[in-house]
């Protein structure tokens, strides 16, 4: 029991990295169930990436990498739309495009910086064990405006998870409450990479909601178990990286993939249970004609 | 354009973009009409239902339903594609479905009300779709699957009724059962556009519009239905 408690007990780099990245994960829950009901998870990868060019510059000129993040976040949303319409391109094509320009030219300006092995990685894998208050204030804000958001527009999301017609023959913009999606998306990400890194949030938004689309019937109920398969990610990748002294935020994450791994293969054994009780027996002779 | 028809159009033009599939259509349906959209594959049925339910925006011409532009009032008009999506990612019950009808009348926030589950389940009963009520729809067979989202359009309430090949993988009882609620609808004063391949859908409509990516012929079935038009559209006519 003393292996599962005493490192939050003992440090509170450990109490914090603990609250930080539960907040992380409670967001990335939230928005995460539309990003897997929506089919949305390249754009979110294409958003965790595209923010790069934008936390180097924020880096380069000593502004917050959170504002960076932000403006690197509108750019890809602004140009993924403007790539898709104008060019009338696949949306998988576009966000294709931009994501790797995006990605190399985080890696160009980040090369330069004196410090650039250091700040590649801070970005890409995040400071989970350097979480402080003013960060924690941060997501805790950001897990505010993303829930409001998704309980505020859960049936227009619905029905556009559903069929885009059916948003619209209901009166709900398509246009407006997809922005919005992809504004939670994009949310979670600017946030979350300063605890997780950027390539380590798009984990957050894909394996705990998709543990939950595996036993939900309703996106509440997805959500929920999203959210408590993201937390005990969180409790269990820190112990494993305590214990290990291994990364923090690269433990959370494969023990949220973990988890799925785990949900999935005993959702299709029971499956399979069941089918197996279902086949008829043999009871007595069959008669053919 | 007569102020009084629920359904008013003068030479509009549908289409995607701007490629026109009809042009030249003039409608004026009153309120209990069945206006039947029969005709080739890809003649222009869906392009039109659709700009009636105000998901694709008129190319030229001019158009109305209940006074209004199309989708102007989502909570009086309700549609049913051709193709409505049954494969969810989570597996939705059917009345979830079916209760997702009352959110055009209900917004974004304003909670269900015992009314609302009434009409889910009255829908649900005129459809036959409560005997799977509690099933995921992506699991259905097909015909349980249009039956609910057969179901999801009476819920709408609406004052227009906009069905796209309602009974397609249909069985005989469930095309009966279209039949009866199309009639019922128009009992209470709702108006119903019905795109269908059926001659004798068309035998019991107000009007008839049949195309070929073009208006071949409008107006009462035994005048737009004549040999001579049949012909015209199919190539043949139907033995008598």
């Amino acid at each position: 029991m003393n292996l599962l408690v005493a490192p939050f007990a003992d440090n509170e780099f450990m109490r914090l990295a603990l609250v930080a990245s539960v907040l992380v994960a409670l967001t990335c829950a939230v928005a995460g169930t539309w990003v897997v009901l929506r089919g949305l998870a390249f754009v979110g990868d294409a958003l965790a990436h595209g923010v790069l060019p934008g936390i180097a510059t924020a880096l380069l000129l000593g502004v917050s990498g959170l504002v960076g993040a932000a403006a690197g976040a509108l750019v890809m949303m602004a140009g993924v739309g403007l790539v898709t319409r104008r060019l009338r391109l696949a949306g998988d094509t576009a966000i294709g495009l931009l994501f790797v320009s995006m990605l190399a030219l985080g890696v160009v300006i980040t090369s330069r910086s004196e410090s650039f092995t250091g700040d590649l990685t801070r970005i890409l894998f995040g400071e989970l064990l350097g979480a402080t208050r003013g960060k924690i204030g941060v997501q805790a804000a950001a897990l505010a405006a993303v829930t409001a958001t998704a309980v505020t527009c859960r049936r227009p999301f619905l029905m556009l998870s559903v069929d885009e017609g059916l948003a619209r023959s209901a009166g709900f913009s398509a246009r407006l409450f997809h922005a919005l999606m992809l504004a939670m998306v994009a949310v979670s990400v600017v946030t979350g990479f300063q605890t997780v890194g950027t390539m380590l949030v798009l984990g957050m938004l894909v394996a705990p909601p998709a543990t939950g689309a595996l036993f939900a019937r309703r996106a509440g109920t997805m959500t929920a178990i999203a959210a408590a398969c993201g937390a005990a990610s969180c409790w269990l990748g820190l112990l494993l990286s305590y214990h290990l002294d291994v990364a923090a935020g690269a433990s959370i994450v494969l023990v949220s993939t973990g988890i799925f791994a785990v949900a999935a293969v005993a959702k299709e054994v029971a499956r399979a249970g069941r089918h197996d009780d279902e086949l008829p027996h043999a009871h007595g002779t069959v008669h053919l004609p | 354009m007569s102020a009084a028809g629920t359904i008013v159009a003068s030479q509009l033009a549908v289409g995607h973009g701007h490629r026109a599939v009809v042009r030249g259509i003039d409608l004026d349906v009153p309120a209990g009409g069945l206006l039947v959209l029969i005709g080739t594959n890809g003649s222009g049925k869906s392009t039109l239902l659709k700009t009636l339910a105000g998901l694709l925006a008129p190319i030229d011409g001019g158009v109305t339903v209940l006074g209004r532009a199309p989708g102007d009032d989502p909570r009086r008009t309700a549609y049913l594609p051709q193709h409505p999506v049954s494969s969810h990612t989570l597996p939705l019950r059917a009345a979830d479905v079916v209760a997702m009808g009352r959110y055009a009348r209900r917004g974004l926030l304003r909670p269900l009300r015992q009314d609302d589950r009434d009409a889910v389940a009255d829908a649900m009963r005129r459809t036959g779709a409560d005997a799977t009520a509690d099933r995921a729809v992506r699991d259905l067979s097909g015909g349980q699957q249009q039956r609910t989202h057969l179901a999801q359009v009476l819920a709408w309430g609406a004052e227009v009724l906009l069905l796209d090949e309602p009974t397609a993988g249909l069985d005989l009882n469930g095309r009966a059962t279209v039949a009866r609620i199309i009639d019922e609808e128009r009992a209470r004063g709702a108006t119903v556009v019905l795109a269908t391949h059926e001659l004798a859908d068309a035998e019991r409509a107000s009007t008839v519009v049949l195309l070929a990516q073009r208006v071949v012929s409008c107006g009462p079935p035994s005048e737009a239905l004549r040999d001579e038009h049949l012909r015209e559209c199919y190539g043949f006519t139907q033995p008598h």
